[in-house]
């Protein structure tokens, strides 16, 4: 990765892959709310921070101004000089919609309506049971052990499994899966390279699949969108090869990261550990405070039409950190922001995002975190970090614990 | 007639976008359609005793789609 001269201000020189803003970033953000609650630097072409939950909010909402043709802020070439202003495509622009969540009003509609019913709370709840199953296998592999990896034994096999099903894709391939989420979203914030190597190989790949289902009809999701149609037209390859990459980059990273970060956070307080294992009643309410306190997704939006939000000026063509982590840590939306409170009964948190891209698997992520933690209670009641200098987290769009070792009482 | 205070509870369905934290929260007063966005129960009406449950469904849609009403 590049070399990254250091922080000293983190109002006007921010700089979110910075190791400490990777590892701790709340107090940054608290700070910033306070004294520069819209934050901006010249790194990555120009971003914007807002931390307030009502400014992240209005920008959700405004998708006139706030476009979501880019939606993650990363490394670019240089920017074209002035006299030819007009924004160049990056190379493979073409291949890299992935609709809905790249797509503005009117497009974004039609192609978020089409997957909607594949995603409701009832389509999930048939999932559990073979989700229940997934887990419990994981932890037959280290129960009789006295300590485990939370992150890389457990918490990441879970969503891979269960969107490998329900594309019908073949589970031995989820290290495949990995490896591309790894390229596109962590190497590939700040080398191209890594970036344009993920995405042909996972084009390769779906191609593949595609033409198989054409052939051999499943009962998967991909057998759906060949048949699927947006508009009376049947979808073109590359709509359904960029919905593919979204579903299976959307709901891999994001899933691991918020059962790791619950992991990391048992792990830590006995207390929550011991209510949970005996109120099991209260674990909607303590999945959902673990959504807003350890939010893990930060979505961009580039700034399409000059504006101002809360009183600050944004300018065209920049991009906008959409942090709904920090958000979720406002105090003048949720009291004691700072404190996990795992009976927290109000709770509008904003962890799946607000507006009209609300996340499409929320149902689906709930459910396999829910699933997740209520099988490792059952199994490993008690349960410490090994070594809390050990944990990793990732940077870039998606935070979560990344190597978790932890020791079982 | 001894006054009876009778909520109800209204979802417009603009703003709805199915996060479906209401129908986790209160099943007995709002139902999903086929794209998972929400619709009351029947009129909205809140039977007695489920009136916290609709407060905590207002006050948790991230929408703020949910109103809760004196009928
Ligand atoms: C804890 C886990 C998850 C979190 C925190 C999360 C978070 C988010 C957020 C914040 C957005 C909004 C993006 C924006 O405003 O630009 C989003 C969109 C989306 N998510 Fe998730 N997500 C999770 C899991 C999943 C899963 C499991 C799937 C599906 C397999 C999924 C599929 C999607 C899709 C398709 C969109 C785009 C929706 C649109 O643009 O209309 N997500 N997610
Ligand atoms: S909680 Fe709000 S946004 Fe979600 S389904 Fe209910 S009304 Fe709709």
């Amino acid at each position: 990765m590049t070399d990254r001269p250091p922080v000293s201000d983190w109002a006007k020189d921010f700089d979110h892959l910075d190791p400490r803003w990777v590892t701790e970033p709340y107090q940054i953000w608290d700070e910033l709310r306070r004294q520069c609650p819209v934050a901006h630097t010249e790194r990555y072409n120009g971003v914007y921070f807002p931390s307030r939950y009502a400014d992240i909010r209005a920008i959700a909402y405004d998708t006139e101004h706030f476009s979501s043709r880019r939606v993650v802020v990363r490394e670019m070439p240089p920017r074209v000089p002035t006299d030819s202003a007009k924004p160049k495509s990056p190379p493979g622009a073409s291949t890299l919609a992935s609709p809905p969540i790249t797509s503005d009003p009117p497009y974004h509609r039609p192609a978020r309506m089409l997957l909607l019913p594949a995603f409701t709370p009832d389509a999930i709840g048939r999932l559990e049971a073979k989700t229940r199953a997934i887990c419990g296998d994981l932890i037959d592999r280290f129960a009789s052990n006295d300590r485990c990896d939370a992150a890389t034994d457990y918490a990441q096999h879970v969503p891979v499994a269960v969107i490998a099903h329900m594309l019908g894709l073949p589970e031995g391939d989820g290290e495949k899966f990995r490896r591309w989420i790894h390229l596109l979203l962590h190497e590939g914030i700040a080398e191209n390279a890594s970036f344009a190597q993920a995405l042909a190989e996972m084009d390769d790949y779906f191609r593949v699949q595609i033409a198989s289902r054409r052939s051999v009809p499943g009962e998967d999701l991909i057998t759906f969108l060949l048949g699927a149609q947006m508009e009376d037209q049947p979808l073109s390859d590359e709509h359904i090869i960029g919905t593919l990459r979204l579903l299976l980059i959307a709901g891999i990273d994001t899933t691991w990261s918020a059962i790791g970060s619950c992991l990391w956070h048992l792990a830590q307080h006995r207390d929550d550990r011991r209510r949970l294992v005996t109120e099991p009643a209260l674990m909607p309410l303590a999945v959902e405070e673990f959504l807003r306190a350890y939010a893990p997704v930060t979505m961009a939006r580039q700034v399409a039409k000059e504006t101002t939000v809360g009183g600050c000026p944004f300018k065209e063509r920049e991009m906008v950190l959409l942090s709904f982590p920090a958000a979720n840590r406002d105090p003048e939306v949720f009291p004691q922001a700072d404190r996990v409170l795992i009976d927290r009964a109000e709770n509008r948190h904003a962890a799946f995002g607000l507006g009209i891209h609300r996340c499409i698997g929320s149902n689906l992520a709930r459910m396999e975190i829910t699933v997740a933690l209520e099988e490792w209670l059952t199994r490993i009641p008690d349960f410490d970090l090994a070594d809390p200098a050990s944990v990793t987290w990732s940077h870039g769009p998606v935070r979560g614990p990344r190597k978790l070792p932890v020791v079982f009482r | 007639m001894p006054e009876h205070k009778v909520l109800q509870v209204i979802v417009d369905p603009e703003r709805c976008q199915g996060h479906n934290r209401c129908k986790a929260i209160a099943p007995s007063l709002f139902e999903l359609d086929e794209l998972g966005h929400a619709r009351v129960v029947g009129d909205g009406m809140v039977p007695p005793g489920l009136e916290d449950k609709a407060r905590l469904a207002e006050a948790n849609c991230p929408e703020f789609a949910i109103k809760v009403a004196q009928a």
